[in-house]
């Protein structure tokens, strides 16, 4: 019993001290010393960079982007001097009501605008209206906590009864199926989702509806809907529970899985192996994706029932929002100039590090033209 | 701690007559007093009219467009086409975490009042005072990262405990798993509102009156009768306000709660168990993800929560309008 309290004290300490170094790190990032502190990799790639207009360059949103937009702005601050970008990870919501307030000049947001937000957005976007741009992919990990098992494949009927409460034993006959050389311990599944609002959340439940409408009846949404399990705030806090708590599983942005090496579960898509959840498969996931946005417009809706080979499909694709006539004067040159940076190819694989996917060449391709029509 | 409502309920007799019976004219120094203090009197009221109209009219937009019954309903889901969503479990948990705060509370922080007022020697009495005010100083996210990873891990124990004796009764029954529920919360808002009840009603028991005291010593009383006879029945109104002020803490206390509960949209009768929420929570929780609406409906449920305070500082003032005799200001 003491063995264990000081394990959890040392545990408990760790973590502290991962918080204090991490955000030690991240202010790091954010400060304004842009003198070649990129290293090497920043400064490579600055050659490519086309450098334009001039000034304080403001965008807010999706927090899930964040870590993408930190290495972006670094990299494109150490090359053109004139340009400071700040960008605020307040969320895709506040993120998209501060841009149709007209106070950014762009937004980054996890899911596309909705109908009424892009008829908000022509008060904006003088003559024109607001668009999405794809810009940031990755995928969403099932990490899960279950002593002795260190392999465990999933499918998303399963998961769904995992995180609606219907399935409550890691021994349960469908876990088993799925695994038959797995050890499964009689545990009882402590599912945790987001207690706050997610574009994750979101898109994890637009994969479980889309995947398996038998089994999960909820909408999709930014606020969780299903049934029992707990909550934790964040995806550091939900992850943290999974690392605590024997038994566990959740969902989170892959960086937190290997950040806490915490086991990812493969997904049984129908493809004929089990399909991990890494960049590289993400990347193969948005490629199956389609266009619904018109013209300019880039909104993707991806394809939940893939069986491609080595898909992964529960992935989060993350936009840039701007208008695609009509941005402001002044700042028009500058938003441009680092959108076609961060969809450039420098730009995109410099997210694989980051734990972020790619997008695939074809949706890039688009994305530069549509990012070099702005207006 | 009654001294300042009623003198300032009283008329002030002195200060017109003054000027018009002596006929002098009035000096500038006073015209500007008066013109700063009746202009901070006024912009008070309009700023409280301001907020009070925005909170109000961004309610009614988002009332009117809720698809359920704002008051009674279980979810909260403002996106969407068809918004549903009620605050009967954020009121539930609201008041049921501040509840279970006060029980616990007030009678340490009357305890630790007590001491200092009356028992501690006077060297250990200020130090500990101050140590007791510093506790109020702590920001209430510290108070979060502290109750997550050491109240929490530490609480599995007195919750089987609490099961294995009190389970029956169904408010205490407790299945495994991480002790995240509205009984963890009660007790972290309790160590946080504890330096306030505890400060202003040690000032109370020390305006006690003497003579009171020394009167009960002389007939033969013992320390605690001297207390449990003229401290106590004196210092009650007293107390009742400190625990107002905390209560008012604890109704509107955000992170330490959004960091140690795991809120749900479920009433658990059990309060062990995982689950609830509260409003300020469930603000800070949504709000960077809610769009205009959902900023809306946050702002409502806040409306809801401004009202609950009200209501219970107005119930606060009549009980201790009832023990006015006791109060200070007629000792």
């Amino acid at each position: 019993m003491k063995q264990l309290q000081r394990k959890n004290r040392v545990r408990a300490l760790a973590v502290g001290a991962l918080a204090v170094t991490g955000a030690l790190a991240l202010s790091a990032c954010g400060s304004d010393d842009t003198s070649g502190g990129g290293g090497a990799a920043s400064s490579a790639k600055a050659g490519n960079i086309k450098c334009e207009g001039k000034g304080k360059l403001l965008a807010s949103g999706s927090s899930a982007q964040k870590n993408a937009m930190d290495a972006w702005v670094q990299a494109y601050s150490g090359a053109c001097k004139d340009t400071s970008i700040n960008y605020q990870p307040t969320g895709s919501g506040a993120g998209i009501t501060t841009f149709l307030q007209g106070q950014t000049a762009f937004a980054g947001s996890d899911s596309a605008l909705k109908p009424e937000e892009v008829e908000k957005s022509k008060k904006i976007c003088k003559g024109g209206q607001a668009i999405n741009l794809p810009m940031v992919g990755g995928p969403i990990a099932v990490g899960y906590n279950v002593p002795g098992v260190d392999s465990l494949v999933l499918d998303a009927p399963t998961l769904a009864k995992i995180f609606d409460s219907e399935i409550t034993k890691w021994n349960d006959e469908a876990i088993k199926k799925l695994n038959p050389d797995a050890k499964l311990p009689d545990l009882k599944i402590q599912a945790f989702h987001r207690s706050d609002d997610s574009g994750t959340t979101d898109n994890f439940t637009k994969y479980l509806k889309g995947a398996a409408p038998d089994a999960w009846k909820h909408e999709p949404a930014k606020t969780w809907e299903g049934k029992g399990g707990q909550a934790a705030s964040g995806s550091a806090g939900v992850s943290s529970q999974v690392k605590q708590t024997s038994g566990a599983i959740s969902y989170f942005e892959l960086s937190y899985a290997t950040a806490g090496k915490i086991n990812t579960v493969k997904l049984n898509t129908g493809a004929k192996a089990p399909v991990e959840a890494t960049v590289d498969n993400a990347s193969k996931a948005i490629a199956e994706a389609k266009q619904v946005g018109q013209g300019s417009d880039l909104a993707l809706k991806l394809n939940y029932t893939t069986k491609a080979e080595d898909a992964y499909p529960i992935t989060l694709v993350t936009y840039e929002i701007a208008c695609d006539k009509g941005n402001k004067a002044e700042t028009l040159p500058a938003t441009k100039s680092f959108l076609t940076y961060i969809s450039s190819k420098d730009g995109q694989n410099s997210l694989k590090e980051l734990g972020y996917a790619p997008l695939p060449t074809e949706i890039a391709d688009k994305v530069r033209s549509a990012v070099s029509a702005l207006s | 701690m009654n001294s300042a409502p009623s003198i300032s309920s009283a008329p002030p007799p002195s200060a017109p007559p003054a000027s018009s019976v002596s006929g002098k004219a009035v000096r500038p120094g006073d015209r500007i007093f008066l013109g700063l203090s009746r202009g901070s009197g006024i912009a008070l009221l309009v700023i409280m009219a301001a907020i009070a109209a925005f909170l109000t009219v961004r309610s009614v937009i988002a009332i009117s467009g809720d698809h359920a019954n704002f008051l009674t309903y279980f979810e909260w889901n403002t996106s969407g086409p068809e918004p549903k969503f009620g605050i009967a479990v954020l009121a539930f948990g609201t008041v049921v975490s501040s509840v279970i705060a006060m029980f616990i509370a007030v009678p340490v922080a009357v305890g630790i009042a007590l001491f200092i007022s009356h028992y501690a020697p006077r060297r250990l009495a200020s130090p500990l005072g101050y140590v007791i005010d510093l506790l109020a100083a702590v920001p209430s996210i510290i108070y979060g990262l502290w109750g997550a990873l050491f109240l929490v891990p530490h609480l599995t124990g007195l919750f089987s405990w609490l099961d294995d004796y009190f389970g029956w009764t169904g408010i205490f029954s407790y299945a495994d798993g991480a002790p995240r529920a509205l009984f963890t919360v009660g007790i972290l808002l309790a160590i946080m509102i504890l330096p306030i009840v505890t400060s202003v009603s040690r000032e109370v028991f020390l305006q006690a009156p003497k003579m009171h005291e020394e009167a009960a010593l002389a007939l033969g009383a013992t320390r605690w009768e001297v207390i449990r006879m003229s401290v106590l029945p004196f210092g009650r109104s007293g107390v009742i306000s400190a625990s107002m002020l905390g209560l008012g803490r604890a109704l509107g206390e955000t992170m330490a709660v959004a960091t140690v509960l795991s809120p749900s949209f479920l009433i658990n009768v059990s309060l062990l168990n995982p689950g609830g929420g509260t409003f300020a929570q469930n603000i800070a929780s949504k709000f960077s993800e809610a769009d205009e609406f959902g900023q809306d409906a946050l702002i409502a449920s806040g409306l809801v929560l401004f009202v609950i305070t009200l209501l219970v500082n107005g119930a606060a003032r009549m009980i201790i309008a009832r023990r006015k005799e006791y109060s200070g200001a007629n000792a």
